[in-house]
């Protein structure tokens, strides 16, 4: 416990209410009938993944969390929406089992159990660190033990545009020869 | 007046993640149209991180690792979500619908 009127109490109060924003945008993303609130919500829920990746001192990571997944994958997202035009009858026209109480119920389920083992688990604290986990640090590990990784995801990450070009006029081909 | 400080225990952001992880998983059941589980799919990615992030925070002894690996997981995330939207984009063009009931033939 902290007093409330300092720099650490201030700083709790603002992690409470980044835990807040993002378990509200996760709700939002997962039960708004309309796909482009839902897109909304899931980049509120990115930016309090943000704030805490801030809180666990990576600045870093919060820096590209923001710049990768607010600005670049919601955004292809939304642009998905725009063409793809879904009517929001389609979200709640039909129902099963599966969409209704059961889907609750596993949700729940997996959260309460990963919770539970979180607080059962012992876990062993570090004896030492080998370094501070820097910008820097992170750098020389990308280039020199994570350089074979570095370079493939980057060759993933051209073959998934690439693949994506073809994919999206393969089907505007086929479909103007058919018309 | 005094606060609990949340932000210094491993077990507040386990916690966070498996929240995140469980409504990631609620909705990829709960929802019907391919947009709206490629959302769900990307929140139980994010609950991902954040384990990984706060293991990396308190647990591991090269504070590296984890954000190596969430940095991964970033470009893994930005190619799956490329693919899939053109996959979905596709499937709209040939089906008209992106319900993932209503897309249940094998020939396109």
């Amino acid at each position: 416990m902290v007093p409330l009127f300092s720099a650490e109490g201030l700083s709790s109060l603002v992690f409470i209410f980044i835990v807040i924003t993002t378990v509200l945008g996760a709700v939002i993303a997962t039960h708004s009938v309309r796909l482009i609130r839902a897109v909304t919500g899931l980049a509120i829920c990115f930016i309090g993944v943000a704030g805490i990746y801030y809180y666990l001192h990576s600045p870093f990571v919060a820096l590209m969390e923001m710049l990768i997944y607010v600005g670049a994958v919601c955004v292809t997202i939304v642009f998905a929406v725009m063409l793809a035009d879904p009517n929001p009858e389609s979200e709640t026209g039909k129902s099963s089992v599966f969409t209704g109480p059961l889907s609750f119920a596993l949700g729940i389920l997996f959260f309460w159990g990963l919770s539970a083992l979180a607080g059962k688990t012992a876990w062993i604290q570090p004896s030492s660190r080998i370094n501070d986990g820097s910008l820097e640090e992170v750098g020389r590990s990308l280039l020199t033990n994570y350089s074979m990784a570095f370079e493939l995801i980057s060759v993933v990450l051209l073959v998934a545009i690439i693949g994506a070009l073809v994919l999206a006029r393969g089907g505007r081909t086929r479909t103007g020869g058919e018309s | 007046m005094s606060i609990p400080a949340f932000g210094d225990s491993l077990i507040t952001y386990l916690i966070i993640a498996a929240l995140l992880f469980g409504i990631g998983f609620y909705g990829l059941v709960h929802r019907r149209t391919l947009i709206g589980m490629l959302i769900a799919g990307e929140l139980i990615l994010a609950g991902a991180s954040i384990n990984f992030m706060a293991f990396n925070r308190f647990l591991a002894p090269d504070p590296t690792v984890g954000q190596v690996f969430t940095l991964f997981i970033m470009g893994i995330a930005a190619a799956e979500a490329a693919i899939a939207l053109s996959i979905i984009i596709a499937v709209y063009r040939n089906y008209r619908t992106i319900d993932a009931e209503d897309v249940a033939e094998l020939k396109g």
